[in-house]
């Protein structure tokens, strides 16, 4: 069987319940975009897909793609595949959007990854730690970095079971050069379950709620070669800067300003080299261990190298 | 989650004498928020750059407002910083320094022209923090390093491009094949650069 034909047959057995529509119509309409058209057969797929799904007026999400198929985490590296994955739930961020019901982070034996899960798929809601099988999700790539996007024919299982999750770690040294907003002495939801950041005081998922307060650093340590953005957590912060918790919320009583600790924060590391280790979470590396770099260094294996040159 | 956020650009470690030379500027694409890039001599593109050096001098340079310059030395010669209205930490401080004191600068390079035909490039701090001298002689060292390495690929890329055998297969170094049209100073100077500013190191550890 030629590609074409393969290719129309996938076609074909997806749209089969959906539509009256011949092997032979969809193989004509892929022959023409790649012979005449010289579409690559890839994209010609992508077209011919797209213009079944507006003639059965249904969305991507709504076909399964002749069956998915169960990988680990870290085999993903292909986007638009659909597959089952057995992961445990690791973190729940704040959906920047209303279309997004719940985004966050998965994890099993061989790595982790990003989920999304939109607000119009109406599945029942994941929680943080919870393991699940989760059949029919469709990866997707974004920049190099993969992702995985649970839609309206995902079905959730929840499992009994934990599961060991493994972490990519990394190892940086550099410098402190910079410190994003969301940086110092910052308030969380208080409500069970949510640990949303407030933005002046409203949580995105609770409204107006009394806040509790929470230290953080949202730093970026760059080595010359990559930024690298780091977070560092209550205790991370505490051992990084000398301010604990309690001082950090004296200062901002103080000073009637929470922006006081940031800055505090912001002259103490900036200009700093250090050594950080951690796991890699998505776009950043969690802070587990942090040091100094306050050993002088040593130009002597350098010099050999430059005059040798 | 925005583009910008995703690609931040990473701070390039030069030294001064390399930094002052970098007097070409380009964008990768014809979109008006693209990024700005220096061109480093030694073959590589830079949109930010990290700076430890001893701040030497601070001068209120502005007219109307306050336009703070600060002189930032390296074994190898001296960085400009300008800081004003837009950069309101970093001018405080340079407002507040007591010179001399060890610096690091994350900063944008910058270039003007003055109507003599001359190009000068200095530095647009995004901030400017007081740092102690083994952080300034660390920076020396790993500025040292990235350098060379810069270096090692534009000879790489050199031997290359003249080896009559290389034909097609030359590798691409298409920064440093830019920096060959662009600049007339050959990588030998930045070798050099870096012999110095690393002996000078030693030449402390010595003396100590």
């Amino acid at each position: 069987m030629s590609d074409v034909s393969q290719h129309a047959a996938d076609i074909h057995e997806q749209f089969s319940d959906h539509l009256d529509v011949s092997v032979d119509d969809v193989e004509d309409r892929l022959t023409t975009l790649v012979d005449e058209y010289k579409v690559p057969i890839e994209e010609a797929r992508r077209s011919v897909t797209n213009h079944y799904l507006e003639q059965a007026g249904l969305e991507r999400e709504d076909i399964a793609s002749g069956g998915s198929e169960s990988v680990e985490l870290a085999e993903i590296d292909e986007p638009e595949q659909w597959v089952d994955v057995t992961v445990k739930v690791i973190e729940l961020w704040d959906p920047r959007s209303d279309s997004v019901a719940q985004v966050g982070l998965l994890g099993d034996p061989s790595g982790t990854i990003k989920f999304t899960k939109w607000a119009k798929s109406e599945l029942p809601t994941l929680d943080e730690g919870g393991v699940y099988r989760l059949e029919n999700v469709v990866t997707d790539e974004y920049q190099g970095r993969y992702s995985v996007k649970l839609n309206k024919t995902t079905v959730i299982e929840e499992l009994d079971d934990d599961i060991e999750v493994g972490t990519d770690t990394s190892e940086i040294e550099g410098a402190m050069v910079a410190m994003q907003s969301g940086s110092g002495l910052i308030k969380r939801c208080p409500e069970d379950d949510c640990t949303r950041v407030l933005q002046n005081g409203r949580c995105s998922e609770h409204g107006e709620v009394e806040g509790e307060f929470d230290l953080r650093i949202k730093g970026v340590v760059d080595d010359g070669i990559d930024a690298h953005e780091v977070i560092f957590d209550q205790e991370a912060t505490e051992a990084l800067t000398g301010i604990t918790l309690e001082e950090a919320k004296e200062m901002a009583m103080d000073a009637l300003d929470t922006t006081i600790v940031a800055d505090e924060i912001a002259d103490e590391i900036i200009g700093t080299y250090y050594r950080v280790e951690g796991p890699t979470f998505g776009r950043y590396v969690l802070a587990d261990d942090v040091t100094e770099l306050d050993e002088p260094a040593d130009p002597d294996p350098l010099l050999i190298r430059a005059r040798s040159m | 989650m925005s583009q910008a956020e995703l690609s931040r650009e990473v701070a390039r470690r030069v030294f001064a004498s390399e930094f002052n030379d970098a007097t070409y500027t380009f964008k990768e694409s014809d979109d008006e928020r693209a990024p700005n890039y220096a061109l480093l001599p030694t073959g590589d593109r830079a949109n930010r750059v990290f700076a430890v050096g001893t701040l030497t001098e601070t001068e209120d340079v502005g007219d109307d407002s306050e336009y703070w310059r600060g002189r930032v030395v390296d074994p190898t010669g001296t960085f400009f910083a300008y800081a004003g209205q837009y950069q309101p930490e970093a001018a405080a401080v340079l407002r507040e320094a007591e010179a001399p004191e060890y610096v690091a600068v994350v900063g944008k390079p910058r270039t003007y022209e003055p109507d003599d035909g001359s190009v000068t490039v200095s530095l647009r701090p995004e901030s400017i923090s007081i740092v102690d001298e083994t952080t300034r002689d660390r920076w020396v060292v790993e500025t040292a390093e990235r350098t060379l390495d810069r270096i090692e690929a534009f000879q790489a890329w050199e031997a290359e491009r003249d080896d009559p055998e290389g034909g097609s297969t030359a590798p691409t170094n298409e920064y440093a094949q830019l920096a060959r049209e662009e600049y007339d100073s050959p990588v030998e100077n930045y070798r050099q650069a870096v012999v110095q500013a690393l002996e000078s190191l030693d030449e402390l550890e010595a003396t100590a």
